[in-house]
């Protein structure tokens, strides 16, 4: 939508929002960096401790150390490589496995039980099991990320699909359509909406899903920094992997949010 | 056209069974808009899924002319993520008949009845009475000789109503399509149909028949004409009401 400005009056409407949003984001902004100089402040004084707190310098400083041993961005490397990798096989399996169980009513009545148990169990109960059955590779954090995500994947695909307006269906019943007809012209278009909501959920899933997996069982990635950095009593370590990981969590988010601004208008 | 022989239809719950039609007898002739009026929950829409064939009658028999039906909903259904042309060759796509041929004259439609510069707009840019037209182009773009009409008026703000209800009527006649129209409102019964059906309250069968001939045969000089005024009453007395 192009903005054209229409008279005097429109011009300041204008004005005024585009000052109120420019004020939002100089607070954010500003929240962020007192919270960061109140942190730094209160290390350097010695009001807390910074070998148990940290500081944001001593976080700049590991991470430049990790950046120098060549060891920065293999740690994120890996771990976002296990996070997308599970991200999208969640997604895409979920999806696929939705779309059967409203194909066939038989089949979605016999796996609910089975749907409801597993998103209930807490996923990391599983994680011996995993390290036994998958080794201690990557494999097992991928396969953790994709069972912490797959779950609310196929519920909330499937949720979009049953509530697809019921006088749209009786349409397409009243033209003879198939039951495939429906799903491609009707009900998968119509779901769209809800499928974007359900990725921004999967991210969030995906990266609990990683992290968990890295805790326990991994030699590489943010989460073994984290855990490694624990072990050891290096907190710089631990302060610095978790801000990376904030980071890369908001960009990711993010991303999905610019899919959803494109695909849903 | 379209004829119902005794036909009995009984829902089936695990509470019981409710029988929504019991022996009804009725009929529809080519080329005459009929309406069926009843009591609410009478098993009006009952009749034009059965007539549609959606449903199948659990007694009786229902003779249709082989050519095909098409059906208008209580809302337009037009899909928003369609484009008002798009919308228009849905029942083309799904019947596997979108030839350029089709397309064409599903679009000389759409332009006859002033949709032409509508074509490339999305549903939500269309106001309720011009959805509620694109919907019907829709239906006849698939070739249908019988509409079924399941109040299709009634989700429409009262001036947009009588707006859509003549130009549905117009468009119906100057098409030479057979109507079958389900309502509960009585004055859009009586303007619009060449015949009304009355029926009783659940189980519903035939109390009374009406042709209607007053008027000049649109629904504006029905309502104009002083006869208006004493078939309200008189089907209202049928209705019980």
């Amino acid at each position: 939508m192009k903005k054209q400005i229409q008279s005097k009056g429109h011009a300041l409407f204008i004005r005024g929002v585009k000052r109120k949003k420019i004020l939002i984001w100089s607070v954010r902004l500003g929240l962020l960096a007192a919270l960061l100089g109140l942190w730094e402040l209160c290390a350097a004084t010695e009001l807390i401790d910074p070998f148990i707190t940290s500081s944001p310098s001593r976080v700049a400083a590991t991470a430049a150390e990790l950046y120098r041993g060549g060891n920065l961005f293999y740690h994120i490397g890996i771990t976002l490589m296990e996070t997308i990798t599970g991200f999208f096989a969640a997604v895409v399996c979920g999806y696929a496995i939705a779309v059967a169980l409203w194909l066939s009513d038989g089949a979605r009545k016999i796996f609910e039980p089975y749907i409801v148990v597993l998103n209930a169990l807490p996923k990391i109960a599983l994680g011996p099991l995993i390290i036994i059955w998958m080794g201690t590779g990557y494999t097992a954090i991928i396969f953790m990320t994709v069972i912490v995500s797959i779950i609310v994947c196929i519920m909330n695909t499937l949720t979009g699909f049953l509530q697809v307006d019921a006088t749209m269906l009786t349409l397409m019943r009243a033209l003879g359509a198939s039951k495939r007809q429906t799903l491609t012209k009707l009900v998968i278009p119509a779901s769209l909406p809800q499928l974007m909501n359900t990725l921004k959920v999967a991210v969030g899933l995906a990266w609990i899903g990683s992290i968990m997996g890295e805790y326990i069982v991994s030699r590489a990635g943010l989460g073994y920094l984290i855990v490694y950095g624990g072990q050891v009593f290096r907190l710089d370590l631990v302060m610095t992997a978790t801000i990376i990981l904030c980071a890369l969590a908001g960009a990711m988010y993010a991303a999905v949010a610019l899919v959803e601004r494109a695909v849903v208008k | 056209m379209l004829q119902f022989k005794d036909v009995d239809y009984t829902y089936y719950t695990l509470d019981g069974e409710t029988a929504a039609l019991k022996g009804l007898n009725m009929s529809v002739e080519r080329g005459q808009f009929v309406s069926v009026i009843g009591p609410s929950g009478c098993g009006k829409t009952t009749i034009l899924s059965l007539a549609a064939g959606l449903l199948q009658p659990t007694g009786g028999e229902i003779v249709r002319a082989g050519d095909g039906t098409g059906y208008m909903l209580q809302r337009d259904a037009l899909f928003p993520w369609r484009t008002v042309e798009e919308n228009i060759f849905l029942p083309l796509e799904i019947n596997g008949r979108k030839s350029a041929q089709s397309r064409q004259r599903a679009i000389a439609l759409a332009e006859k009845y002033g949709l032409g510069n509508f074509l490339k707009k999305k549903p939500p840019e269309l106001s309720g009475g011009m959805r509620q037209r694109v919907a019907l182009i829709r239906t006849l773009a698939a070739g249908a000789e019988l509409l079924l009409l399941d109040e299709p008026f009634s989700a429409l703000d009262y001036q947009t109503r009588l707006e859509v209800c003549d130009d549905v009527q117009a468009i119906i006649k100057s098409e030479k399509k057979t109507a079958l129209l389900v309502t509960h409102d009585i004055s859009e019964a009586i303007a619009l149909s060449d015949r009304v059906t009355v029926l009783s309250a659940r189980p519903a069968r035939v109390v009374a028949e009406h042709c209607i001939t007053f008027g000049d045969g649109t629904p504006k000089s029905r309502r104009n004409s002083g006869e208006f005024a004493a078939m309200f009453e008189k089907l209202r007395g049928e209705l019980g009401i």
